[in-house]
């Protein structure tokens, strides 16, 4: 009999429903945590300390009078600042859209609330999402709790080390390219990327809309399932959300893999730290010591998503970005003529990797480069699509690196874009083909850092995705603690 | 489009750049020219995949019609929706002389 | 007036022939703008009308308005367009009435493709695609006397933005100023009839652009054409295309060339203007929009939308023709001025109820036309009744224009009331016999002149049995009486 899955949060909850721990206690202890290690770590935009105190003390109020909090109740949960938070200002780690206020909470959010989690704080990010170490932030990096020195990764690198420290048990990212998953790995927490369509965007400022979806941080699989369920399903807000609701998860997932088949993709693995693949290795034998059928397989096809990524998400998000033009809110530098102040707002208020990927993906959109540019990262798309179907014809789960490498130095690879977009290589071909993945911590690299299992399933396949990452999760061998973290 | 760098010259990065509305220096367009063409490069081998008759994914969804009623929500209080705004003037986001004719 | 036709007598100086094509948007009349739910109304305080979605807001999203592809759906079926399923795209560009600096509109697959418009003529100008697209809000600019080009700086209102619009575009069929007039009047008329749009270009729900260029008579080439804007009513968009064509003939007859521009018309000065920013073709970089999926409308829906269409304009042009048996020269006129007032449900009424449809027609569109408010109140068997008397030459034409006027003024008593009221009793047709008998016995001399062949003498009777009956008898009908007695 196989011990049900950890899940502190979801302990946690239960505990404050019943009035065992008050949620002023929790959030106290959370908030505390943050103001000790947020100086060195620098996860944290914007701490919500009254907001935080004021709604726990709500929650507790409605567990003494019976009324149910909610699934999540007294939870402390770290939002990556390009959600929008009504009253409290989003900065998508930009100064162009410092101080800026959004009057409405996206629907992720007021879902989260609803369900009694309590907000403590907007994690930073890249700059606008684009980035994979967090050292895009106009506010400066943030450092990962294993060795400061150190990326958390990116572009949700706040909410990743708020989790890995202990800042708040919970954490809501976003993942275009891997922004979720590979900051997870980084820094030793579970992150999931879920199937494109089945969590509302709406409030998620966009990079780019075909590839974007929110997706949860936690320490556990368990955990990272009880906040996909929470935040998933229909909205009448979003066109390219799912009509389905959010399947019921949680409890299935102690099912094990037994007769599942799993595939070891080739292509997640080659080129990788050998401490990596060797996590791999070992995570994929103990698939099999459960019950799973294990086999190596190709997906060349596979090889081709950085190269489509980095037309495409660009291509999106030079439109997407277009509004920050210095009129309606955010930044403006005065100028003669409106469009003057156009160009010298965006001048001045993008960092240099935002402003990169604006012209990369103009030059890609623009006329006589299209069809061999975006056109034909379009149809690559195709291609990695089909050749995941086939690869899902032979087996239920694919399973491979999160990342190439781990932890990096900060200022290691921020004068090369390339090198630096090559730490997506294992995460964008998910985002291209709309399917759920997720990274699993699995040991570490010999010298202290956080490995990442990564688990990938076909589209609404999240049952027999989180299923497996149960029992990856329940044979990853010890490792060491973040050296920066709560006590 | 074999695997060719392409060429990515200043003149190039001035012209994107005005089309997307950002001001750079001269040392930027440099820069950007460079690096743009470096990333291209890479991005240039898709070049030489076979995409014949295969059509480009704009959604990984199979959803189509999706629609919403006729029916009013309600809208933003205009005093928040100023409030923001970098400059107001008669209940109206004021912005400076414009040069171009809208399209 | 076909396009030969008009080309041949002064669509362009002699020797020339113009190519003219018209875009027109159509402000859609649903209750609430094309993606969000903020209302559609006109003239409300700037910026009431806002919300997230249309103010386009980091993290918004657009959601297609189900009415909106109905009257979408409406116009092209009325214009016999073929619906496609068709999906949107982003057309890029800077503008600060532009929430989101891209406008979401349809490039390459639109909803309506491939119709025609029929003039009052019977000649048919093709309608390539009827498009949906978002409108944009609205700027005024301040300082300079209120010309764009003096302006100090400029105020934007973003009530309109998100408006729905439908894009009709026309194939270049149309030949002069003339027919560019009726194809809009028509168009008007169209729109009305589908209840999808207002058609007021004074209001701006209607707003006309007229592609013009000009080539050697006879010849198939292409000219360069000039895109015309700011034509504000029927008579601007006459008088600028009649500008146009004559300055594109003055450059090519003294050997200069046309430049392909966007020309603004300015109504006081009478003449087009070229805008000086103009340059290159702009490059929108359109892509297809992420945020929307596709749409197919099916086959039910789109006969449920077609089987609800009232008539349109030329439909009850026919129908009026059909019932005199002609529709050439003078009677199209009439025809076209019934239609125009809203008053053939009147004539057909009136038939309905026995009157003669030539004369229903003519007093129709004559006389019942200079009040067509009240006309189109009248009930059609009392006005039948009235016509009848007329035909029965109980009453003379002059007197039928009489009482007919009286009945418009007073539509609940009967023409024979109202005929007796003036003094306009029934002559019987047997006491006319009498009179004219009398008359002629009274001037034996004359009526001998008039049996040898001097017809002219049947004026003279005529203006006898006038004076004998107070002006009541019909003068066809005594010259008639005349006629017949004698043999």
């Amino acid at each position: 009999m196989t011990p049900p899955p950890p899940s502190p949060a979801l302990e946690l909850a239960a505990r404050v429903r019943s009035g065992e721990e008050s949620a002023a206690a929790v959030v106290e202890r959370h908030l505390r945590a943050v103001d000790e290690l947020d100086g060195e770590l620098h996860a944290f935009v914007t701490v919500l300390h009254d907001e935080a105190r004021r709604r726990a003390a709500e929650i507790d109020a409605d567990a003494a009078a019976g009324r149910d909090p909610g699934p999540l109740a007294g939870v402390p949960v770290a939002l990556k600042d390009n959600l929008c938070t009504r009253g409290v200002r989003t900065t998508c780690a930009s100064r162009i859209l410092e101080g800026w206020r959004p009057p409405y909470d996206a629907t992720v959010v007021a879902r989260l609330r609803a369900a009694g989690a309590v907000v403590v704080g907007k994690t930073n990010l890249d700059e606008f999402a684009m980035g994979s170490s967090t050292e895009n932030s106009a506010f400066g990096p943030t450092r990962n709790p294993h060795d400061p020195g150190r990326v958390p990764g990116g572009s949700s690198g706040g909410s990743a080390a708020a989790v890995a420290a202990g800042m708040a048990p919970l954490a809501l990212g976003s993942d275009t390219g891997g922004s979720i998953r590979q900051p997870a790995a980084l820094c030793g927490v579970v992150g999931m990327k879920p199937t494109y369509g089945t969590v509302s965007r709406y409030g998620l400022v966009a990079f780019a809309s075909s590839l974007d979806q929110i997706g949860p941080f936690a320490t556990s699989v368990a955990d990272a399932t009880a906040l996909f369920e929470v935040i998933g399903g229909h909205d009448p807000l979003d066109s390219t959300c799912l009509e389905r609701p959010a399947p019921r998860l949680l409890a299935s997932l102690d099912e094990g893999v037994d007769g599942l088949s799993v595939g070891v993709v080739d292509e997640l693995v080659e080129g990788t730290d050998p401490a990596v693949a060797a996590r791999v290795a070992e995570a994929a034998e103990a698939l099999a010591r459960a019950g799973a059928t294990v086999e190596r397989c190709a997906v060349p096809e596979v090889r081709h998503g950085l190269p489509a990524y980095y037309l495409l998400a660009p291509a999106e998000a030079s439109s997407n970005l277009a509004r920050y033009d210095g009129v309606r809110y955010g930044l403006r530098v005065e100028a003669a003529t409106v469009e003057a102040m156009n160009g010298a707002t965006r001048a001045a208020g993008f960092g240099p990797e935002v402003k990169r990927r604006i012209m990369l993906g103009t030059y890609a959109l623009s006329a006589g480069y299209y069809d061999a540019y975006y056109g034909q990262a379009q149809k690559t798309r195709t291609l990695i699509i089909e050749a995941f179907a086939r690869a899902y014809e032979r087996f239920d789960v694919l399973l491979g690196a999160t990342t190439p490498t781990t932890a990096f130095a900060i200022g290691a690879k921020v004068d090369d874009p390339w090198a630096m977009y090559l730490s997506d290589v294992c995460t964008v071909p998910s985002n291209l083909a709309g399917h759920p993945a997720v990274t699993v911590p699995f040991g570490d690299d010999g010298a202290g850092l956080p490995v990442g299992v990564q688990v990938l399933a076909p589209a609404l396949g999240e049952g027999v995705l989180l299923r497996s990452a149960a029992v990856v999760e329940a044979a990853a061998p010890a490792r060491t603690p973040p050296r920066v973290r709560a006590v | 489009m074999s695997g060719d760098a392409p060429r990515l010259t200043r003149q190039d990065a001035a012209y994107v750049a005005r089309l997307a509305r950002i001001d750079l220096t001269e040392d930027e367009l440099e820069l950007y020219a460079a690096q743009l063409a470096s990333v291209l490069a890479h991005a240039a081998e898709l070049g030489a995949l076979d995409t014949e008759g295969v059509e480009p994914t704009a959604h990984p969804l199979p959803l189509c019609n999706v629609l919403r009623a006729d029916e009013e929500r309600p809208c933003l209080d205009r005093h928040e929706v100023l409030a923001q705004a970098p400059a107001v003037e008669d209940h109206r986001f004021r912005v400076p002389r414009i040069l171009g004719e809208a399209p | 007036m076909s396009p030969a036709a008009d080309r041949a007598t002064g669509g362009a100086p002699p020797g020339w022939e113009a190519v003219i094509g018209l875009e027109v948007h159509c402000e859609l009349k649903t209750r609430t703008k094309l993606f969000c739910g903020c209302r559609n109304a006109f003239g409300d305080e700037p910026n009431t009308n806002v919300c997230p979605v249309c103010l386009g807001l980091p993290g918004s999203l657009p959601v297609l308005n189900a009415t909106a592809v109905e009257y979408a759906m409406r116009i092209g079926l009325a214009l016999h367009c073929e619906v496609r399923r068709s999906r949107f795209h982003r057309k890029n560009y800077f503008y600060p009435d532009m929430p989101k600096d891209y406008q979401i509109s349809q490039y390459d697959a639109p909803i309506n493709v491939e119709g025609w418009l029929a003039l009052p003529d019977g000649t048919r100008v093709g309608i390539v695609r009827a498009h949906i697209e978002e409108d944009t809000g609205k700027t005024t600019h301040v300082g300079g006397g209120g010309r764009i080009h003096d302006a100090e700086h400029a105020l934007v209102d973003y009530n309109r933005a998100g408006v729905p619009l439908v894009e009709i575009v026309s194939a270049p069929d149309i030949a002069s100023a003339t027919q560019a007039r009726l194809y809009a009047s028509e168009l008007r008329g169209i729109l009305v009839a589908t209840d999808a749009s207002d058609g007021r270009m004074e209001e701006g729900s209607m707003r006309v652009d007229a592609n013009v260029s000009v080539r050697p008579a006879g010849t198939a080439a292409l000219g360069t054409r000039c895109e015309i804007k700011n034509l504000n009513s029927l008579r601007s968009l006459g008088r600028a295309i009649d500008f146009e064509i004559g300055r594109q003939v003055a450059l090519l007859e003294a050997g200069d060339t046309v430049l392909q521009q966007t020309r603004h018309w300015d109504e006081d000065a009478g003449e087009t203007v070229g805008l000086r920013s103009k340059e290159e073709a702009f490059d929108y970089r359109y892509f297809p929009e992420p945020d929307l999926v596709p749409l197919d409308p099916d086959p039910a829906w789109q006969a449920a939308v077609a089987g609800a269409l009232g008539p349109v304009p030329a439909d009850r042009r026919a129908r009026i023709a059909a019932l005199v048996g002609q529709s050439a020269g003078e009677r199209a006129e009439q025809i076209a001025t019934v239609v125009e007032l809203g008053l053939d449900a009147l004539v057909l009424g009136a038939v309905e109820a026995g009157a003669e449809a030539g004369l229903a027609l003519v007093r129709t569109a004559n006389e019942a036309a200079a009040d067509a408010e009240r006309a189109r109140r009248l009930d059609p068997a009392r006005y039948a009744a009235l016509l009848a008397l007329e035909t029965g030459k109980t009453l003379s034409p002059k007197q039928a224009k009489t009482v007919l006027g009286d009945m418009l003024e007073d539509d609940a008593t009967a023409p024979e009331e109202l005929a007796r009221r003036r003094g306009f009793e029934a002559l019987a047709a047997d006491s006319l016999a009498a009179t004219v008998a009398q008359v002629v016995a009274e001037h034996p001399g004359e009526w001998e002149r008039y049996c040898a062949g001097e017809d002219k003498v049947a004026g003279f009777f005529t203006g006898e049995v006038m004076r004998a009956t107070a002006g009541r008898a019909n003068g066809k009908a005594v010259a008639e009486e005349l006629r017949r007695l004698r043999g």
